[in-house]
């Protein structure tokens, strides 16, 4: 299996600080890949690396070919890559259906929007019921919802999600998982941001653990689930 | 009670000016989040283009004014490409706040150097009489008239652009939030430079509409009406766009009354004062949105 993600030797400095140390990693087609760490790690700012919000000061990410840290951000999302950001970042005065339609913004065919749209209100019914209010008036789930119902109108190959789990009630959380492993059924690859290693690593393939900006362990998901340390760190065991 | 009517037809004109400016004003804050204060100034520039261009073609203003349109949007873009663009994400927001200013006080002088300081004479670009109610006793004025009707068409146009265009949906999200709106594959960049565009083309149409009904040209004639529409943008909300358009049409009018009915001098203190208050009793002015807090 190739690797559609390969992120090599990638450092991000903010001033004289060091966020991220020289961490490469990759994610394979079909893959979930699990990003976790504590506060602070670097999470989020691999991300947004990733999706160009900031630049790399050192290193490349290879992405179907194409070097992404040459490419301006508004570039990537019709590569294939869209974000699901932390904190939802829903547009709070548009409303759900103006929402999902940013996230064709990139896209032309109408036709093919509408036909997106159709499945993510068969994945969300709860967006179409709701589809004229303003964003900013949905509970954190549906905003949850709507964020990642947002990245999938772009018809990405890969999401990134970042902690979706996050400020969620624990029905909320299930749901946002199953709902994970849905779209990754269907064929869309994950690279998952997250703090609540115990779920992150229960849906995915493969996981890294990030610790101030280095990557510190890496394997299958399931060994990260029996490994003492990371018991002992993230699992809360 | 005629002459009453005349006064508030007339602070209507001068409000619908008022709105026009505050309409560039007010765009350029809610989607680049920063106060252009050289805006006032590319009014100035586009007067003296007018003045300039239709002087040279012997009175041909609508050359002139479709001339001016076009050099102040390049303006528009070349300055915040040059000035304002290389500050965006500085630590503070004050840096590009500071070189606002100096960009208005480079126009100026620039103006100066160029004009000169003494006060030209500006011909009005409208030509029409007006029409007369009441047996003679009610007269509104051409300019007054197509002012009105020119600052309703903006509003309409500019509403109808950012509700159903893609681009106007784009200047939406990236009023609302920069990093997700490129996210959705938005060009940030290019959509603050259109956003620059319309607001100095719109200075530009102001320019001819407030040099027609006030006829006198000096390098500082765009800067106290600037301001002016300034404070209406706050009065009205600022980064809504019918706010800008409410708060210039009752600043317009104000100023008008109280020249007339209190007293010509105190009339600017006067629109000032309500600024003030403004401030401290509503200070998300009349439209203006409620500040958030992050859920």
């Amino acid at each position: 299996m190739s690797a559609l993600l390969e992120v090599k030797d990638l450092s991000v400095y903010y001033g004289v600080i060091q966020a991220l140390k020289g961490i490469s990693f990759h994610v394979d087609k079909g893959e979930v890949v699990a990003l976790i760490g504590a506060n602070g790690a670097g999470k989020t700012t691999t991300l947004h690396t990733l999706s160009g919000l900031i630049d790399a000061d050192k290193g490349d990410i290879l992405y179907k070919g194409e070097n992404l840290t040459k490419i301006p951000n508004h570039k990537i999302v019709s590569l294939g890559m869209a974000q699901v950001p932390e904190g939802r970042r829903v547009f709070a005065e548009m409303t759900v259906l103006q929402n999902l339609k940013m996230g064709a913004y990139t896209r032309k065919d109408k036709a093919e929007i509408n036909e997106t749209l159709e499945m993510i209100y068969k994945r969300f019914p709860r967006l179409e019921e709701r589809k004229t209010q303003l964003a900013g008036t949905l509970s954190g789930g549906e905003q949850q919802m709507l964020a990642m119902g947002r990245a999938l109108m772009s018809h990405p190959d890969i999401i990134l999600m970042d902690e979706p789990s996050m400020g969620l009630s624990p029905i909320f959380v299930n749901e946002i998982f199953k709902i994970i492993q849905d779209v990754n059924k269907d064929g869309v690859t994950v690279l998952l941001v997250e703090q609540n290693a115990k779920k992150a690593l229960s849906i995915a393939n493969r996981a890294y653990v990030l610790e101030t900006g280095s990557i510190v362990k890496e394997g299958p998901a399931s060994e990260l689930l029996n490994d003492e340390s990371i018991k002992k760190a993230y699992l809360g065991e | 009670m005629s002459s009453f009517l005349t006064y508030l037809i007339s602070g209507l004109s001068l409000g619908s000016i008022y709105a026009i400016i505050a309409l560039g004003y007010t765009m350029v804050y809610g989607i680049a989040k920063m106060l252009n204060f050289a805006h006032g100034d590319f009014i100035m520039v586009g007067c003296y283009i007018i003045f300039t261009v239709s002087g040279a073609l012997s009175g041909n203003s609508i050359v002139g004014i479709l001339v001016a349109i076009v050099l102040c949007t390049l303006l528009g873009i070349t300055t915040e490409f040059v000035a304002y663009r290389p500050l965006r994400g500085a630590a503070s927001p004050l840096a590009v706040l500071i070189t606002a200013i100096g960009v208005s006080y480079f126009l100026e002088n620039l103006a100066l150097l160029i004009f000169g300081a003494d006060i030209k004479s500006f011909t009005s670009v409208i030509k029409w009489e007006g029409l007369t109610f009441a047996g003679g006793d009610l007269r509104i004025q051409g300019v007054t008239i197509v002012t009105i009707a020119i600052s309703v068409i903006v509003l309409i146009v500019l509403q109808l652009f950012i509700k159903k265009t893609r681009q106007g949906q784009a200047m939406l999200a990236v009023a609302e939030d920069k990093g997700a709106a490129a996210l959705m594959g938005i060009n940030v960049n290019k959509t603050i430079m259109l956003t620059f565009a319309i607001g100095s083309a719109l200075a530009a149409i102001a320019g001819a509409l407030l040099c027609s009904a006030y006829p006198s040209l000096s390098p500082y004639t765009g800067a106290m009406p600037g301001i002016k529409a300034f404070v209406a943008a706050v009065l009205g909300g600022i980064g809504s766009i019918p706010g800008a358009m409410i708060g210039g049409l009752v600043l317009g009018i104000v100023e008008i009354l109280s020249k007339t009915y209190i007293s010509s001098q105190l009339s600017d203190a006067i629109v000032f004062g309500i600024l003030v208050v403004v401030l401290l009793v509503k200070p998300t002015g009349i439209l203006g949105k409620k500040i958030q807090e992050k859920v």
